[in-house]
Order: C-alpha cells, then sequence, then structure tokens
C-alpha cells in the first residue's frame, strides 16, 4: 500500500507542472468530427467556458481541448441539482500524420468550438489513374 | 433483477442499463420525471433572495428559445441544428445533440413569477426568479 502511493507520487513528480490540471477530474465534452478530402473538422460542445479560459494545445501528435467553467452564481448559493458538477472539461484525440498539425484554426462561439484540421498539402487527394494494359 | 438486452453481446447497452439499475438503487426518491438526464444539461441552485436555473444550451440563438413558467413548472424549450454535412464527408464521431428539446423543472412554492430574468451567455442559459418579498428572511428588531 506504501509502495503504491509512494509509486504514485513519482509518476505525479515526473509530469510537468503546467500539465498537472490533467490530474484534476474534468468532464468529456461531446464531439462531432467530420472529414472531407481536405481535412477534418471537429465540433465540441463547451458550455460555460468564456473564451479565455479556453485552451488548445497541439503536441506530439495529440490535440487537447481543455475548457474551464465560469458561471455568474450569486453569492451564498447553494445547489440543490447539479448535472454539470465539475469545473472543467478535458478531452484529447490522437492526431494521424497525415494531418497538418501547424494549420490548425479554430473558432469559438456561444460554447461551441469549431476546429479545422487540414491535410498536409502533398496529400490532398489526387485521382488515380489506372491503365489498363 | 437484471434485464437482457436483445442483443446479449452489445456491451455496452448492458453496461448502460447496469448503470441505470443502480442509480435506481442508489437513488432514495427518483423524480416521476425520470433519470433527469438529457439535452440541455441543468443545474439548479438558490439563495435565500432566488433561485437560479442553468441550462446549458451551447451554440443557440437565444431569440430561439421558449422559457415559460406556468402552474410551478419552468419549461426550457428549443431547436438545435448542426452544421450540414459535406457531401462526401465522413462522420467519424456524432455525439452532439441535435433537432428540438424540452426539459421541466419544478420551481419552489416561494417564488414571484413575475420578477425572472434570463441571460444568455457562453452557451448557458442562466434563468433567476426573485422569492416572494414575504419568504425572504427578515430580521426582527426588539423592543
Amino acid at each position: 500500500m506504501n509502495n503504491e502511493t509512494a509509486m504514485n507520487k513519482e509518476t505525479a513528480d515526473i509530469t510537468n507542472p503546467a500539465d498537472s490540471a490533467r490530474n484534476e477530474a474534468a468532464m468529456l465534452p461531446p464531439v462531432d468530427v467530420i472529414e472531407d478530402a481536405n481535412g477534418i473538422t471537429l465540433y465540441a460542445d463547451l458550455p460555460g467556458v468564456p473564451k479565455d479560459k479556453l485552451s488548445l494545445h497541439v503536441e506530439g501528435g495529440n490535440l487537447s481541448i481543455e475548457g474551464e467553467l465560469a458561471l455568474d452564481m450569486p453569492e451564498g448559493m447553494d445547489a440543490t441539482h447539479a448535472e454539470v458538477s465539475l469545473p472543467r472539461y478535458r478531452r484529447v484525440f490522437t492526431l494521424s500524420k497525415e494531418l497538418d498539425a501547424d494549420k490548425v484554426s479554430a473558432e469559438f462561439n456561444q460554447g461551441v468550438l469549431k476546429l479545422r484540421i487540414p491535410k498536409v498539402a502533398h496529400l490532398q487527394p489526387r485521382k488515380v489513374e489506372i491503365r489498363v494494359a | 433483477m437484471m434485464h437482457r438486452s436483445p442483443f446479449p453481446r452489445d456491451l455496452y447497452a448492458e453496461l448502460s442499463h447496469l448503470q441505470r439499475e443502480m442509480q435506481q438503487a442508489f437513488d432514495v426518491s427518483p423524480s416521476i420525471r425520470g433519470m433527469a438526464r438529457g439535452f440541455p444539461a441543468m443545474n439548479v441552485g438558490g439563495t435565500p433572495r432566488s433561485v437560479d436555473i442553468y441550462a446549458f444550451v451551447p451554440g443557440i440563438d437565444p431569440a430561439t428559445l421558449d422559457v415559460q413558467i406556468e402552474k410551478g413548472v419552468l419549461t426550457v424549450a428549443g431547436e438545435r441544428r448542426v452544421a450540414d454535412i459535406p457531401e462526401k464527408a465522413t462522420v467519424h464521431i456524432d455525439e452532439r445533440a441535435v433537432g428540438s428539446f424540452r426539459r421541466v423543472v419544478t420551481l419552489p412554492d416561494d417564488i414571484d413569477p413575475n420578477a425572472v430574468e434570463a441571460k444568455y451567455r457562453d452557451g448557458v442559459l442562466h434563468i433567476s426568479i426573485a422569492r416572494k418579498e414575504a419568504a425572504q428572511p427578515r430580521r426582527i428588531t426588539i423592543q
């Protein structure tokens, strides 16, 4: 038991302190992912997250979406029923190599995030001709 | 008591069923309106002066939302449309709620249905209903 706690502590220390938020519980935002010939479009629902509390990271082939909720609650409010009970959203996706991670563009409007990840230019579609000998 | 799904190898159906049974077993008095899950997600809270309802409805034109208070019940209804899928596109993940929705919340007795404020920000509809004057705590001076 003791050993296990020590080990957990060690792994926690290895991680970048900036990533410490990753250990905190978060909600999984629902997403739609649509692929067309030129790239992928991702929509994510993050209601309650203001623009400045949304963070997007592309790192080592991973795309991570994180957002913190900021609701204006009156002072001394007691929650009587809560379906949204955690203060943040988080979701991580693995990008495949044909996607151009440097050219991700994002829009965030009324709690809906729209991400566009284009495919690497030289990998964009080309019709393969079939020659009949 | 365990129900069997018609397709016994559908693990997800089994799991969600199990989850529902567990919830029912632990929830002392489940609401007559069901498991209270769905779209939009809702939080309800209160202070001595107001009752506050938060509906998580991202990406909606607030003008299309229908909010009504009738007979002590608050109804939030609307329709959600998502972007059209272009031709020759593949949908890999499809989790976001689409279509019309309606959710109903019972309000406490001491609210004033004429003192309601509704705001829409960051995809959250915040409805604040004042409690009646008479119901608010008052300090009594001793003479």
